[in-house]
């Protein structure tokens, strides 16, 4: 870029832009919390619905806490660039010089400290509570904490569509759902896999590589998103 | 050669040409899908397992390839539009959606048909038959986004980002339900077929193949042209179109190309 302007120091810029999210965030802590009061309320709702049996619950809690983790992260996405949207920083974002690939990066990282992480640590407590064999509890961590944070990256897609509409909330998980279902298969199964005493290695691999490619494309989309969405609104 | 280009962009020319595509194209069709199902349904030999039910598949196996390829036309028509600012694209984008979802919901209905007498049941969480089922997710999604949206600019752009995100994630969903399915479903239905089809099944197939790529093309012009109607109800053209030629050009109405 020949643009004098876009030597502006990027590090500084992202690090403000995440001091920025962390302190919102920080003064509403509901909208921190509500997903992990979500969580504890649908792995709640599993065994009142199938039954109290530890060995039932066992069979079933990898796929319990990834199905209910990845609603919860579908509920944050939804309200990620709302409130940015309607005060116009949005706008402000998108005329700044930055590279908005980069500053879009550091949005859905923010995101990721704030609802993937915090749902990740909860996720052992949650496990216990359905009977998950402690050796499992590590690649429950391990997955939780890479799966999030491809859901960040695939929800932002779709709040980046959707921020300009009205009524966002069923269609983001109408258009990003079919999208989360290989993160589903495969922290599952790591975890079913470790509850066996197998080696869920493979299957975290495959997580690892899904978020190296979600780093590196889905910024383009979230960009492109955050473009027409201002346009339009 | 640019002439052509920026004719494409035209919607009156579109709408001629098109239309005088049908008129050979739609017979052709048609006559295709009845040579088709009749050669199929009567005088191809009965599966020696199957017996008749084997005959599904010359509406499953159709259907299910096009509504496949459907998903890439869209996405093509959705990168064109983003890249060259295409309108015709739009449109094509925006049409193909419900052609697409329409044929996957039909070899979805056809494959639960034919599942019943073979296999017993309506529906098992088969790789392929969840993987067409999220294939059908995929074109609601983008029907959905794009009626969500007042300002149709902006509609036909996310729809266009939505349907490239797909085409990059349908060989990862497609892959991933792939080993879902081995790593965890016991292999409780065998579902072998005859390595080889004999040539007297598969000649019918083919043409049905064939018939069911002309009436996706048929659909998707049937649909931009009424799209195209209903986006330029306003200009002269559709005017004159509709009172048979007769308008004079003082009437308020916008400029026919754009």
């Amino acid at each position: 870029m020949s643009d004098p302007r876009a030597q502006a120091p990027l590090l500084p810029f992202l690090s403000a832009s995440l001091r920025r999210q962390v302190l919102l965030a920080y003064r509403r802590p509901v909208d921190t919390v509500n997903p992990l009061l979500f969580f504890l309320l649908v792995v709640t709702l599993f065994p009142l619905g199938i039954g109290p049996d530890p060995a039932q619950l066992q069979k079933f809690a990898p796929g319990i806490l990834w199905i209910v983790a990845l609603l919860a992260s579908l509920m944050a996405a939804e309200g990620m660039f709302r409130s940015d949207y309607d005060d116009g920083s949005l706008e402000q974002l998108l005329l700044s010089p930055q590279p908005l690939y980069l500053s879009s990066l550091g949005y859905v990282f923010a995101h990721w400290l704030l609802t993937g992480l915090p749902l990740t640590l909860v996720a052992p407590l949650f496990a216990v509570m359905l009977q998950l064999p402690a050796p499992a509890i590590p690649t429950l961590l391990v997955s939780m904490a890479l799966g999030t944070a491809v859901l960040s990256l695939i929800g932002s897609i779709g709040a980046a569509l959707t921020v300009s509409l009205k009524r966002g909330g069923m269609l983001i998980s109408l258009i990003i759902m079919p999208f989360y279902i290989p993160v589903l298969i495969f922290g599952s199964s790591a975890v079913r896999y470790a509850t066996l005493g197998n080696d869920p290695l493979p299957q975290l691999l495959l997580i690892a590589g899904m978020l190296s490619l979600s780093i590196a494309l889905a910024p383009f989309a979230i960009a492109a998103g955050l473009r027409l969405s201002v346009d339009a609104g | 050669m640019w002439s052509f280009f920026h004719k494409l962009g035209s919607p009156p020319w579109m709408y001629r040409i098109s239309g005088s595509i049908l008129t050979w194209l739609l017979p052709l069709t048609l006559l295709m899908l009845v040579s088709g199902s009749i050669w199929g349904l009567l005088y191809a030999p009965a599966d020696f397992r199957q017996g008749n039910s084997f005959r599904i598949i010359y509406f499953h196996v159709p259907a299910s390839v096009v509504a496949l390829a459907g998903y890439y036309v869209m996405a093509s028509a959705g990168a064109v539009s983003l890249i060259w600012k295409m309108k015709m694209a739009e449109v094509a984008m925006k049409c193909c959606a419900p052609v697409g979802a329409a044929f996957t919901f039909l070899g979805l209905l056809s494959g639960a048909v034919w599942g019943k007498p073979t296999w017993g049941t309506w529906w098992v969480w088969d790789a392929r038959i969840t993987s067409m089922l999220i294939l059908f997710f995929l074109y609601l999604g983008v029907i959905a986004l794009y009626q969500a949206f007042e300002n149709k600019t902006a509609a036909a752009k996310a729809c266009a980002v939505l349907s490239l995100v797909g085409t990059v994630n349908i060989p990862i969903i497609y892959k991933s339900v792939d080993w879902w399915y081995s790593l965890h479903q016991p292999a409780t239905i065998k579902f072998t077929e005859e390595s080889t089809m004999d040539s007297a099944m598969l000649q019918p197939l083919l043409l049905m193949i064939v018939a069911f790529y002309c009436l996706f093309a048929c659909s998707l012009l049937l649909n931009m042209r009424g799209e195209l109607l209903r986006q330029g109800a306003r200009t002269n053209w559709v005017r004159e179109l509709v009172s048979g030629g007769k308008v004079e050009k003082s009437t308020r109405g916008e400029p026919d190309v754009l």
